[in-house]
């Protein structure tokens, strides 16, 4: 088939596999790509509970604007889509229950 | 530490980037601050460390070429820097950062205003769903990590971005469920003359739809994703055909999907203008509240100048001039001689805004499509607000975005408000027959961006806290 978008996925070359724990779960991912696409990727969707009604929420915005990806890191929460995958990283999610 | 330097810029998109260069060039000290670690912006945003290579798009030369030209001049460059607050001083501006998980100030002579734009997304049942993005925050996810929203998504929303944001996804080894847009094919038809400025642009739009009817991705003209299904991650998108106010008419269809790109057109971002002093209008054209501004910039507030989609949505290629033209208006401010500079750049001004302002026509959403915000729809992500508890804060007599606010807390929670107030502001004009032009944003208050109470804090240890002797019995 003609195609006028070309797929190119082929041609992109990757920093090597590293992996980190997202509430416990290994997630494999590239050193320096940002946290919310390699939870993204790996299919974790749902990052916190919203405080309120306690439904299911995760990323939104992609630019640091909505608070809706932030997970907890070292004791801090950070927007996960500004925050860098660093190999070993434990990120635990804002859920009510895991 | 506080430092002093001639001109602050606000953002290093193509508006920012530009004018820091251009006032740089006329021997003024320029801090360009931005809170992406590279410059570029949105539009060009910089791929992560992650990717050691990948296939050339236009965004991408235009951002590598721009970073170029900002490492070979004697700007400044801030990165992962985000403004929280600015003050006026008596000799320039005091600009507070939060950097490195610290507070810190700057001082400028002048400052350049270019923040760029948010989105709008129309809340619909099912938006706040894992797997639903904004159309542009989809964008962000392409172009930093080369990533896809899931396997199979639906993209939906107004103006060029819809058929951007598909091209992306196909180009990037993904599939395209449907595209929905609220545009119909006459829109498209008026933008042509005004399309012509810019061939190039007008063939890369019509290969991205042509691509997609190849492919056989259904597009659904005139339609609006309605409702988003699924528990915990998106499972199917329902989408109904609306009128010509894009008012939803007709039965709702379905699409599987485990993803959805959502977006309803930019909004300026005009909070740290609004907090330096400037007064907002309202100009549906630039894409509805701007802060007021006169030639190459200039503001009614001495020393404070703004440029880009920031002050008013004309695009990036508009932006890339309107920054080239503030930064010397800003040098002027400051002794250099640039009018005649200017002059010359005015022209190419107007043909840029003329196309840029076309894809506003078309990505400005109409009337009808907040009627898409059902009673059980959630308004203010935040604070879990339905749209029904906002009508009955206003039927009760909340009359402006501020008196929602105070009483409710919608735009008072994380995100600062930045994802309801367009479409709260939307519902009191509506409910109270009153022009948008009479509902006007909620004052802006800092803090900017959200700032750590241990940022605020700095490092102490309570045996350091002066605690006074008890009083004797």
């Amino acid at each position: 088939m003609i195609r006028l978008v070309r797929d190119q996925s082929a041609q992109i070359k990757r920093a090597s596999e590293v992996r980190f724990t997202f509430d416990g779960a290994q997630v494999p991912a590239h050193s320096g790509e940002s946290l919310l696409a390699a939870l993204i990727r790996s299919g974790h969707l749902h990052l916190r509970d919203a405080p309120e009604d306690g439904a299911a929420r995760g990323g939104f915005c992609c630019m640091g604007l909505c608070q809706e990806c932030v997970v907890r890191i070292e004791g801090q929460v950070v927007e996960s889509c500004r925050a860098m995958v660093t190999s070993g990283l434990a990120v635990t999610s804002l859920k009510a229950r895991t | 530490m506080t430092e002093h330097v001639d001109i602050a810029v606000i953002g290093a998109g193509p508006a920012g980037a530009n004018a820091a260069l251009a006032a740089s060039r006329h021997g003024l000290s320029v801090t360009l601050l931005d809170e992406q670690s590279k410059p570029g912006g949105q539009v060009w945003r910089a791929r992560s460390a992650a990717i050691l290579d990948a296939p050339s798009t236009p965004e991408s030369a235009a951002g590598g070429a721009l970073r170029q030209r900002l490492q070979n001049s004697a700007v400044a460059r801030l990165g992962d820097t985000r403004v929280w607050q600015i003050e006026r001083t008596e000799d320039g501006w005091v600009l507070h950062l939060l950097r490195q998980g610290r507070v810190e100030q700057r001082r400028a002579r002048a400052l350049v205003i270019a923040t760029g734009a948010r989105e709008f997304v129309q809340p619909v049942p099912g938006w706040t769903t894992p797997g639903v993005l904004g159309l542009a925050g989809a964008t962000a996810l392409f172009k930093q990590d080369l990533t896809l929203p899931g396997q199979r998504t639906v993209v939906s929303g107004t103006g060029p971005l819809v058929f951007f944001v598909a091209a992306e996804i196909r180009r990037l080894g993904g599939e395209v469920a449907g595209v929905i847009t609220p545009n119909g094919r006459g829109d498209w038809l008026r933008a042509l003359p005004a399309m012509l400025s810019r061939p190039d642009l007008l063939l890369r739009g019509a290969r991205w739809v042509a691509d997609l009817m190849l492919a056989g991705v259904p597009i659904h003209w005139r339609h609006a994703v309605s409702t988003v299904a699924g528990d915990g991650r998106v499972a199917a998108v329902g989408f109904r055909p609306l009128d010509a106010d894009w008012s939803p008419v007709g039965a709702e269809r379905g699409i599987a999907a485990d993803s959805l790109c959502l977006g309803n057109g930019l909004i300026p971002a005009v909070e740290a203008a609004e907090l330096a002093g400037v007064a907002l209008e309202h100009r549906p054209e630039l894409g509805g509240w701007l802060p007021r501004r006169g030639a190459d910039g200039e503001t009614e507030v001495p020393g404070l100048f703004l440029c880009g989609d920031g002050a008013g949505i004309r695009g990036a290629a508009a932006a890339e001039i309107d920054g080239r033209l503030t930064g010397l208006r800003a040098a002027q401010h400051l002794g250099a001689e640039t009018a005649s500079e200017r002059a010359a750049l005015r022209p190419r001004y107007a043909r840029a805004a003329r196309f840029g302002m076309a894809m506003t026509a078309l990505s400005m959403p109409r009337k009808g499509l907040a009627e898409l915000t059902t009673p059980d729809t959630i308004v203010c992500r935040c604070e879990s607000l339905t749209g029904g508890v906002i009508a009955a804060e206003i039927a009760a007599g909340a009359g402006s975005t501020n008196a929602v606010k105070s009483g409710l807390r919608a735009g008072m929670g994380a995100c600062g408000g930045k994802f309801c107030q367009t479409a709260v502001a939307r519902m009191i004009a509506a409910a109270e027959d009153r022009a948008e032009a009479e509902v006007p944003p909620p004052t802006a208050r800092p803090p900017l961006r959200p700032v750590p109470v241990s940022a605020l804090a700095g490092e102490f240890d309570y045996s350091d806290l002066p605690i006074p002797k008890p009083a004797p019995l």
